[in-house]
This record gives structure tokens, C-alpha cells and sequence, in this order.
């Protein structure tokens, strides 16, 4: 298999971590699900650092973000499919 | 949640020579030294305990007096009351009797509180003395303790490793500069040794109370029991009251998550939360919740630790419980170590290997790269693991890493 651009832990999560180094904005990445090994392609639409995530969706101001299968915060501003998530966008419903 | 993943794990697995999942891993052994009470250390440190601030200059002329001893220095040990005191007698006494050190000398600035600890310490049966200064000074106390530190280093190096099993090794994780990297290859890592070595005996354990917030559920639901899972709740959720909310700020400073979390992508505490919890595999659950620097006494088996998440602070109270081992998994590039337990780096970040290999000893980047499998790795881990316990120096042994930090209650009197 060709080596992937983006991990994502579990099938419904609405966001994907790039895993390598130098990811342009345009590329169409292999993204793979690890829960149960499948793929997809997305574009990237902006540079993403590695270790970074990236929205597997369009996701409205105020939504719950999930990775894991999991709650992980809400969306402080809307999120564009194949866009940078992160603190910018982001934040915990905790402290 | 991996089980997938697993699958396609073991199906790669079998291509691969000479990995360990062919073999029994209950049939692993490593060379140790058996003490005095049973416990199998993995290094034979001689060590210089200050009980105090006061006393570290006199333990640090001590060690350099004597080669192959250890001083300790630390920045407490002065008008502490209470549970803070209690904790910090158990921290010393734990560190003292950690069957990785085989001999012990204490020097307190008065004799009182240096005999607690020595008492305390004396219970392994190993050999341990204390000195106290006042009434005698810094030189003379040097010179007295120089001699003991002296006897005991040369009797240590004729103590000889035997074959133990691998059941014998108490294996403790935390991990520290964490991404999402950690999530998706370090931490499940050792969440897969444990998975292989639990079963065969030995004892692990993990903790950082304030880093479960976010997967609490989870990790209340990995309990050996519904009561001990209420228990395991009430304790974080003490933690959460009593420290969280009577201190908390915005995004608690930038330390939960920390700068470097958030530079290697992870957003929240949540997230955060659910890349920790990775650590302890699919099947195990623990069996009895620790104070800081307890040792545990239930048996085999895996248990938590109410503890710090910060790295120095959490590895020294573990080291303090009698955990042997430390298994570090890192994605930024954390470059912890600690005195007396051999901390093993684990990182699955291709940068972080390409910029600062020097700190880790077991590469995982590969499972980023679908190339190799999460029993791989797990199966690398033990391997690092075993010779770590033979003693292969780790990467923070060999670059003198040595931290050796005591959790703090509250503010002395």
C-alpha cells in the first residue's frame, strides 16, 4: 500500500491527523480509517503540519468535534472540509 | 476500538522473521539482582539520599568523593506537615528501598527525620545508614558518610545478576511532550506490551489524574470492578474540585494542554486525554488505585497512580511505588530521565527521529507509515524492554539524565 497522508482513528470521526512531513495545500491524500483498515481521498485545501489535523467535513460553528469515536471540543468558528483544524477553530469544553 | 487494526496487524506480523510473537512471552528472562526482600532490581545504584535541601551539598561531596555513588539532590524537606510530609517520607523511603538501588546512605541536617527514613528503608533488608549534620558539620559528616558510602559501593559491585523471569519486572508508563503521533503509535505501543506481558505477571502501572479529564468515562469503565471504578471517579473528580477548580485559568496557561502539545497538533485536553489512555491496551484493567509513590500490594496486574501529569514529578513517584522500568512514549521529543529507573523513549514522530534521535531508543514511526505493525512494535518494545533490564544503558542514561523531582501538596509551614 502507498504510504498515507492521513490517519484517522475511528469511521465517524469529522477529523484526520497528517502523518508526513511538508503536506501542500492541493494534494489529494490517501487517508486510512486504522479502526478497519479502509481508505478514502481527500483534498487538502492549505498546507497542514505534520501531526496536525484536518476536517473530514464541513462542520458548523458550535458542533462537537470527534475523533476517537469521541468528543475532543466544539467548533469555535465554521470548519471547511479539507481545512486546518486546530486552536484556532477549536477549543475544550472543559477548563 | 483497534481490533481492526489489529487484525491487519498480526496478518503483516507473520511476514516478519524473527519477531517475538512466535515465541511464549512468558518465557522471556532477563539478568537481574535478586535483593534482599525478594524484588528483582535492573540497575545496583548506590545511592546518596539527601533528607533535605540543606543536605545536598555534603551528599553531592560525598559522591564525588566515592565513584559509583549517586547523589540525590532535591529542593525539599524543610517544616512540611501533614499529608504533604507524609508524601514526601514516602517518596524518600520508596526511592531508598526500589530494588533498583542496592545500598543507601541518608544525611539529614538533624538526625530525627533522617531516622525515619533510614527506619523506613531498612524494612527491604538492605543495607542503608544515616548521618546527620548539625553537631558535627559538613566536612566531618562527608567524612563519615564517604566511608560508609565507600564499603557500600564496593560491596555492591561484587553482587551478581541472576536469570529471572520476566515477571519479575515492575513496568510503569507515562508519557510526555505528547501529539497526535502519541496517540496513534507510541502510546498504543505500550498499551500492547502491557496487553503481552500483564498476562505473564508482571506488574504495570499508570496515572496523570488531570490528563485522563476527557476520557474519565473510559478509563472508569477499565476497573476491575464497578466499585473500584466509583472509586476511581470520586478521586479524579476530588482532583478536578479541589485543585482544577479552586486554580483554573483559561486553557489552564497553556499547560494542559502544553505549548508543546499544541505545536504537535493536539487542540484539547480531550483529545489529549484519549491519546494517553492508549497506553494501557485493549484488555487490562486495574486492579487497585495508588497514592502517589504507594507501592502497590495487590498482586500482579495493572494499576493507577494519582498522580501529576508533569514527566519528572509522575516517574519519581513511580519509581518511589517500585516500578523498575519506565516506558516513556513521546511525540515532540520529551528527553526525561530519572536516577534510579531506566526510562525507555518511545516515539512514532518521523521528525522528532530526524531531529533529536539521540532521546529515544525505540522507533515506531513505522506505523505511521502502514509499514509496521502495532504487534511490531509492541513485540520492539519488549525487546528494548529485556535488554534495558540486562542493562543496556537507555538514551537519557547515557546522557545523564537524571531527574529526580517530589510532588508537592501544599505550601510548607
Amino acid at each position: 500500500m502507498s504510504i498515507p497522508q492521513c490517519l484517522v482513528h475511528a469511521p465517524h470521526d469529522s477529523c484526520g491527523v497528517i502523518v508526513v512531513e511538508g503536506l501542500k495545500g492541493g494534494t489529494d491524500m490517501l487517508c486510512l480509517i486504522t479502526e478497519n483498515d479502509t481508505t478514502f481521498s481527500l483534498k487538502a485545501l492549505e498546507d497542514i503540519p505534520i501531526g496536525h489535523k484536518v476536517a473530514l467535513k464541513d462542520i458548523a460553528s458550535g458542533e462537537t468535534i470527534i475523533k476517537y469515536g469521541e468528543d475532543i471540543g466544539r467548533a469555535i468558528a465554521p470548519i471547511k472540509k479539507g481545512t486546518h483544524l486546530h486552536v484556532h477553530n477549536v477549543k475544550t469544553k472543559r477548563w | 476500538m483497534h481490533q481492526h487494526s489489529q487484525r491487519a496487524v498480526a496478518a503483516s506480523a507473520a511476514q516478519t522473521a524473527g519477531h517475538l510473537a512466535s515465541q511464549n512471552y512468558g518465557d522471556l528472562t532477563f539478568h537481574g539482582w535478586r535483593r534482599e526482600n525478594g524484588r528483582v532490581g535492573v540497575r545496583n545504584h548506590v545511592i546518596i539520599l539527601p533528607l533535605d535541601d540543606l543536605s545536598n551539598a555534603a551528599s553531592e561531596a560525598v559522591a564525588h568523593q566515592i565513584k559509583g555513588a549517586m547523589a540525590l539532590p532535591h529542593a525539599y524537606g524543610r517544616l512540611q506537615f501533614g499529608k504533604d510530609l507524609e508524601l514526601f517520607f514516602r517518596t524518600l523511603i520508596g526511592i531508598g528501598s526500589n530494588p533498583n538501588v542496592a545500598a543507601v546512605v541518608v544525611i539529614g541536617i538533624e538526625e530525627g527525620w533522617t531516622k525515619i527514613v533510614v527506619d523506613g528503608i531498612a524494612k527491604t533488608g538492605k543495607p542503608v545508614t544515616g548521618f546527620g549534620i548539625e553537631g558535627h558539620g559538613d566536612i566531618a559528616t562527608v567524612a563519615r558518610a564517604a566511608h560508609a558510602a565507600k564499603h557500600y559501593v564496593q560491596w555492591a559491585s561484587e553482587l551478581q545478576r541472576e536469570v529471572c523471569p520476566m515477571s519479575d519486572l515492575w513496568i510503569s508508563t507515562k508519557c510526555g511532550e505528547s501529539d497526535t503521533t502519541t496517540g496513534l503509535s507510541s502510546c498504543p505501543t505500550v498499551g500492547n506490551m502491557y496487553d503481552k506481558l500483564l498476562p505473564q505477571g508482571i506488574y504495570g502501572v499508570f496515572g496523570e489524574t488531570s490528563e485522563i479529564t476527557g476520557a474519565e468515562h473510559l478509563c472508569e469503565a477499565r476497573a476491575a470492578t464497578p466499585e473500584l471504578g466509583e472509586r476511581w471517579f470520586k478521586m479524579w473528580q476530588a482532583y478536578q474540585d479541589e485543585v482544577i477548580e479552586a486554580h483554573k485559568t483559561d486553557d489552564l496557561s497553556d499547560s494542559q494542554p502544553t505549548k508543546g502539545n499544541i505545536a504537535g497538533g493536539l487542540t484539547t485536553i480531550e483529545e489529549k486525554a484519549m491519546g494517553n489512555l492508549e497506553k494501557i491496551g485493549r484488555n487490562a484493567r486495574y486492579i487497585d488505585i495508588l497514592e502517589p509513590a504507594e507501592a502497590p500490594a495487590k498482586g500482579p496486574g495493572l494499576y493507577f497512580m494519582d498522580s501529576s501529569s508533569a514527566a519528572a514529578e509522575c516517574v519519581t513517584l513511580m519509581a518511589a511505588g517500585g516500578y523498575v522500568v519506565h516506558t516513556f512514549p513521546t511525540g515532540q521529543g520529551n528527553i526525561i530521565g530519572n536516577p534510579i529507573i531506566p526510562v525507555i523513549k518511545i516515539t512514532g514522530n518521523p521528525k522528532t527521529m530526524r531531529t533529536m534521535s539521540e532521546h529515544i531508543d525505540v522507533d515506531v514511526s513505522g506505523i505511521l507509515r502502514r509499514d509496521q505493525t502495532l504487534t511490531q512494535a509492541g513485540d520492539a518494545l519488549i525487546g528494548m524492554i529485556q535488554r534495558t533490564a540486562n542493562g543496556r544503558l537507555t538514551a537519557a542514561e547515557s546522557l545523564g539524565h537524571r531527574e529526580f523531582v517530589l510532588t508537592k501538596l501544599y505550601r510548607s509551614a
